[in-house]
């Protein structure tokens, strides 16, 4: 489906002039040297058919890997589309693109939702989360209403994202908000990466999770009872797509007196959490991809694992804990560090 | 006359064992499904197999009906007494008799429910458990094997009526008769190499006798269980999916899944494939051997396994899986009824088509499950369809799409699994005239006064 | 209320708890006919409300049978579980409003309104001895008795042992003159009208005495005052107090050598969440083995006494929701059951000499006897 509206900005010189090609020679998942690339990416550039069409797994690395910020995931991406090529099977892409679509149950317009206001999208299972005074005085608005539809990278879809936005963007607009936190990484990279990308108005201020928390957990500082933990983060693919952000992440882990430690798989070297690579069917690579993430996670001596992105902990909780480590969404270890006299030992 | 029949039951099983109340009448009048209240005029809960017998006798001399039921929960009807009479509710026959581990087989009464016979088995042998079905824990075990009932042992070892290893019945006539090895010797290991003299009450719908105790057959239990959803678009390449699965023999449960709500299940069909194992090489080894046989329809993009969020698994793996029973408040009405079709897996693209042509036809939602029956011999296919017990036209509406799936199940070449009265007259309609016959024979001959379960299976010869 | 009662699929998830163990609603377990289970129930109330049967006397006592233990609501797999309690209170009250209620439970509700107790005894037949407690003027607890504590000898007991371990611990409390019921079987028994008369009068007196801190000895006092006085005044359970009495080392104690077990009362359990204190306690005692029964804390099987069952009795019989506890009790090989509520007390003593050796003792004397 082609999309007119909305095209992508890509300079093709850039990549010409590029010497390193990073998103291909950094590939975690692609063996490719800086030869190789540098044919590949002028197959890309030009429009034609290449292995990294077909090999690549979405984990959205190179799009931070690039140093000249030309947005090398999001040409695959629509590349693939352009070619009909589908990185998963045909009945799980249509499971995800049916899964977005709104029913008569989900609320179009949340009337009484003031600021600070929370985006849930997707996860109706953690608006019980965000309670206690971490969240004090926060209205939530969740449903497919609000959707960002960034899933659809991973699934060769990415003209139904730019199908959808719009209609979603005035959905959260018509609110009359002016900044509205989002709960996913995901969200928030849509609405600042992906629509500057492509051009797309975003009439709010997209507020990144880790900035409302930071400044929260700073204005409750006096009660924080620091964790003294040692903990492995887990970086979601999303994330890669606005690493501006990160710092509020370790400002968090400072306050909150946790230790993000030092490991192999972290920061630009993260791993997929492996649950897309599972969808797109690469099952050995899947469990070799788990595999060596905790493995690197127990090596380094983290007590718990923190995750941003609810899919994550989906995909990696099971395996983390028999590991030994803890798993932990990232609110929930804020909360953890406020948690006063209810939670007493017993 | 009502009266002395009272106080011969009473006398029977003690006063506080009999109703002819209107409270228990009308509870025992009916089920959950969709078929037409009928009263009996007692109910009565024997404890015994002696004060089984002795109900029996009465009854006959009496020219009385029997109904004898379990838990009722066939949604068929085939517990309500169609002409009146006593209702036998067996749940307090609920002792565990013999457990034989080495053996492999359990000794039950008739009224042993699925829970407590699951909750046994954990308890003393956990490396034992039998093939449960998605019912409710309150389902009886013997009530569910008697109408070839299946669970999640049955696509490797068939349907759950082939797992008895022993009966005792009460005959309609009032012996008391031991079915397989049990009649000859202490162990309750083998209905085979005797004449199959259970198959006259498998299936039979206590019109041939009740049963009072059952051998049933248990099966390596597993430490480790888990499941993978396949999906696919194409309802024949499903028939070809499952035939690779089943060779494999690396299977525990195969089952099948197609519906419109949610809506990320609308146009795909699921396939769930079962795995246990004792150790995680275990599990991961059959795992791969899965995935691989099914590794032409990945690489053709056609299908492929969806990756599970925690609570949907955990929904899976719930023994028995609660979401079924859920199924019954879709509408928000507490009532779903199916037709539980068994056809050749061939036909599940035919089988499916028509269920939505019918939820179509009648302006309805509806849902499928599936389940596979051996190494693919054939598949239990429901039609499912919920309704809203508090609105009469959903509730019709329901009941004729039920009517027209079993029609288009005989269609089709399948048989009707659990059906009801007037859906047993459909099939003895089409059947052979000779195996028709058979039945009425075997009917006169064990039930001469015609008092059990009367309105089921009947033939006029 | 809005009853939904048709959308009961009598699939009977509700008879069992989560492990399927045993049938797991008393009255079920006690009658074994279907029209006894909470589905039968539900959908005998809906034909009785859809005038498809009349009322009568078996329907009467169908309908109060049911003891509020709250185990089909923990159990049902439907999305209106939480309502199926409210939804068979409501054809209680209904049954009440209309003069069709046992005559058991209406001498029970008049008793109440005009004796202060569902036995209708007078005020001289309260145990001897609370007399001699110190009455309620600004100390650091209001403790109250209950009515089961007041009149029944097995209740009185449990009090008594209640306030020696008080007095050990050094708490400052008091106890009303003149105590208004508490109104728990009230509300179970869906005598809306009585259980707000009870609350205010409650209410006003505590108000009145500038109250502050309430603790109950019996569950079901404990379940009400949550209702209505939570968010007024504290409302705490005495098993909540001595759990935190032991975390501060108020009580000292010495070596138990017992094994026991411990039975989860229904109005701390199932309707406030509350588990884990009372075996806190047991913990906390030197020597004193806890074995689990299989159906334990909100799997825990009621023992017959909810809903003015303790009265009414409409459970009795060789297979009495008691008896059957006991005999699970008693396949733990402990000596002693441990309760915390003067109602299980009363309906478990009571059918101890017919069905085994082992002891029925209130928490309160285990604590004492080993704080010597």
């Amino acid at each position: 489906m082609a999309d007119k509206t909305f095209q992508l900005k890509f300079d093709r010189n850039l990549c010409e002039s590029c010497a390193t090609y990073d998103c291909l020679t950094r590939c975690q998942y692609m063996e490719i040297d800086v030869e190789t690339a540098g044919k590949e990416i002028r197959k890309l550039i030009n429009g034609e058919d290449s292995s990294v069409l077909h090999n690549c797994v979405t984990c959205y690395a190179c799009e931070e890997y690039c140093k000249k910020g030309n947005h090398p995931f999001y040409l695959i991406t629509d590349l693939q589309e352009k070619k009909g090529i589908l990185p998963a099977p045909k009945p799980i892409v249509k499971q995800w693109v049916n899964l977005a679509i709104p029913t008569k149950k989900d609320i179009p317009h949340f009337y009484g939702a003031q600021e600070p206001v929370i985006s849930l999208c997707l996860f109706p299972e953690y608006v019980k989360t965000i309670q206690g005074k971490l969240f004090e005085g926060v209205s939530i608005v969740l449903g497919r209403h609000f959707f960002c539809q960034l899933v659809y990278l991973h699934f060769g879809k990415p003209s139904l994202i730019r199908e959808r936005l719009p209609k979603i963007i005035e959905n959260i607009a018509n609110h009359g908000f002016k900044e509205v936190i989002f709960f996913h990484d995901e969200c928030y990279s849509t609405f600042t990466s992906y629509a500057n990308a492509y051009g797309i108005d975003v009439p709010f201020r997209p507020v990144h999770f880790f900035e409302y928390l930071y400044n929260r957990l700073k204005e409750l500082k006096g009660e924080i009872r620091p964790l003294n933990l040692k903990i492995a983060y887990q970086r979601n693919c999303s994330t890669r797509l606005t690493p501006e952000k990160e710092h509020y992440l370790d400002k968090i882990f400072d306050l909150i007196g946790v230790e993000r430690v030092e490991r192999k798989y972290d920061r630009e070297n993260a791993l997929c959490c492996g649950g897309i690579i599972r969808s797109l069917q690469k099952y050995d690579l899947f469990v070799d991809v788990q595999r060596r993430n905790v493995e690197d996670m127990v090596k380094a001596k983290a007590e718990y694992c923190v995750f941003n992105c609810p899919a994550c902990y989906s995909s990696l909780a099971e395996r983390v804990t028999k590991a030994g480590i803890k798993p932990i969404m990232l609110h929930e270890l804020c909360k953890l560090a406020l948690a006063g006299r209810e939670n007493y030992e017993g | 006359m009502k009266d002395e029949i009272y106080k011969a039951l009473v006398e029977i099983v003690g006063e506080e064992f009999v109703s002819n109340r209107k409270e228990e009448l009308y509870i025992y009048s009916r089920d959950s499904g969709l078929s037409d209240p009928s009263f009996p005029d007692f109910v009565v809960m024997p404890k015994t197999v002696e004060e089984v017998q002795k109900i029996v006798q009465l009854a006959n001399r009496e020219k009385i009906p029997l109904v004898p039921a379990g838990a009722s929960l066939t949604l068929s009807g085939l517990t309500i007494p169609q002409r009146g009479g006593i209702v036998l509710d067996m749940r307090r026959m609920d002792r565990i008799l013999e457990l034989n581990r080495r053996g492999r087989y359990i000794v039950i009464e008739a009224g042993v429910t699925q829970g407590k016979l699951q909750s046994f088995l954990e308890e003393n042998c956990p490396d034992l458990c039998h093939s449960l079905p998605e019912a409710p824990p309150s389902a009886t075990v013997v009530g569910n094997l008697l109408i070839h009932g299946q669970g999640n042992l049955t696509q490797p070892y068939g349907f759950n009526s082939s797992m008895v290893t022993g009966l005792e019945v009460v005959l309609p006539t009032g012996q008391i008769c031991r079915i397989g090895s049990c009649s000859l010797s202490p162990y309750w290991f083998s209905i085979e190499p005797l004449p199959y003299l259970a198959g006259l009450f498998l299936g039979w719908f206590g019109t041939t006798g009740i049963v009072t105790k059952l051998g049933l057959k248990l099966f390596p239990k597993k430490k480790l269980r888990d499941v993978e959803l396949f999906v696919l678009e194409d309802p024949n390449l499903l028939v070809e999916a499952i035939y690779r699965i089943t060779h494999t023999e690396m299977a525990e449960d195969v089952t099948t899944i197609a519906q419109p709500y949610p809506l990320m299940f609308r146009g795909t069909i699921m396939i769930g494939i079962y795995i246990t194992g004792d150790t995680e090489e275990e599990l991961e080894f059959k795992r791969k051997i899965i995935w691989e046989s099914l590794g032409e329809i990945i690489k053709a993009k056609e299908g492929g396994f969806m990756a599970l969020m925690p609570e949907m698994k955990k929904g899976l793996l719930e023994k028995p899986m609660s979401s079924l029973t859920r199924t019954a408040d879709i509408l928000k009405g507490g009532g779903f009824v199916y037709c539980g079709a068994i056809i050749p897996i061939e036909k599940f693209p035919d089988a499916l088509r028509k269920l939505v042509e019918i939820a179509e036809r009648n302006g309805i939602t509806y849902a499928h499950s599936g389940r596979v029956i051996g190494r693919g011999h054939c598949m239990m296919f429901a039609f499912a369809f919920p309704f809203n017990r508090g609105d009469p036209e959903s509730m019709k509406k329901a009941k004729k799409a039920l009517h027209e799936s079993y029609a288009a199940t005989l269609e089709i070449g399948g048989v009707p699994w659990k059906p009801g009265a007037e859906e047993q007259k459909m099939i003895l309609e089409k059947m052979d005239r000779g195996t028709v016959e058979l039945i009425g024979k075997i009917k006169a001959l064990l039930d001469p006064n015609g008092i059990m379960n009367p309105g089921n299976w009947e033939v006029r010869l | 209320m809005n009853l939904e009662l048709h959308r009961c699929f009598r699939c009977g998830w509700c008879k069992y708890p989560s492990g399927f163990e045993d049938y797991n609603c008393p009255s079920y377990a006690r009658f074994r006919f279907e029209s006894h289970s909470p589905g039968g129930r539900l959908w005998l109330i809906k034909a009785w409300l859809d005038k498809e049967i009349e009322w009568s006397d078996h329907l009467s006592e169908i309908l109060f049978s049911c003891v509020a233990c709250k185990n089909c609501v923990e159990n049902c797999k439907m999305d209106f579980r939480d309502e199926i309690l409210d939804w068979i209170i409501s054809a209680k009250s209904k049954a009440i409003e209309n003069g069709l209620a046992p005559p058991k439970v209406r001498d029970f509700l008049e008793n109440i309104l005009k004796y202060g107790n569902p036995w209708g005894l007078p005020r001289n037949k309260e145990a001897s001895w609370i007399k001699e407690l110190e009455r309620y003027k600004d100390q650091e607890f209001l403790l109250y008795l209950g009515c089961e504590c007041r009149y029944e000898e097995r209740g009185a007991r449990m009090a008594k042992n209640v306030v020696e371990v008080l007095k050990k611990a050094g708490i400052s409390f008091g106890v009303l003159d003149d105590e208004t019921c508490d109104g728990n079987e009230a509300l179970m028994l869906g005598e809306r009208g009585l259980f707000e008369e009870l609350a205010s009068k409650n209410l006003q007196k505590f108000r009145e005495l500038g109250v502050k801190r309430i603790v109950t000895i019996s569950p079901h006092a404990y379940n009400a005052m949550k209702k209505y006085a939570e968010g007024k005044f504290e409302v705490l359970h005495f098993t909540q107090l001595f759990s935190e009495l032991l975390r501060k080392r108020k009580l000292s104690l010495s070596e138990l050598e017992f094994k026991v077990t411990y039975h989860d009362p229904c109005f701390l359990g199932r309707h406030n969440g509350i588990y884990e204190d009372p075996r806190k306690i047991l913990k906390s005692v030197p020597g004193l083995k806890l074995v689990e029964m299989k159906r334990n804390r909100e799997n825990a099987f009621c023992c017959g006494g909810g809903s003015g069952n303790f009265v009414f009795d409409f459970l009795s019989g060789p297979s009495s929701p008691a008896r059957l506890r006991i005999k699970e009790a008693l396949g733990t090989g402990a000596e002693i059951l441990v309760v915390v509520c003067p109602i299980c007390k009363a309906m478990l003593e009571d059918v101890i000499k017919e069905e085994g050796r082992i002891e029925v003792k209130d928490i309160a004397e285990i604590v004492l006897i080993s704080a010597k």
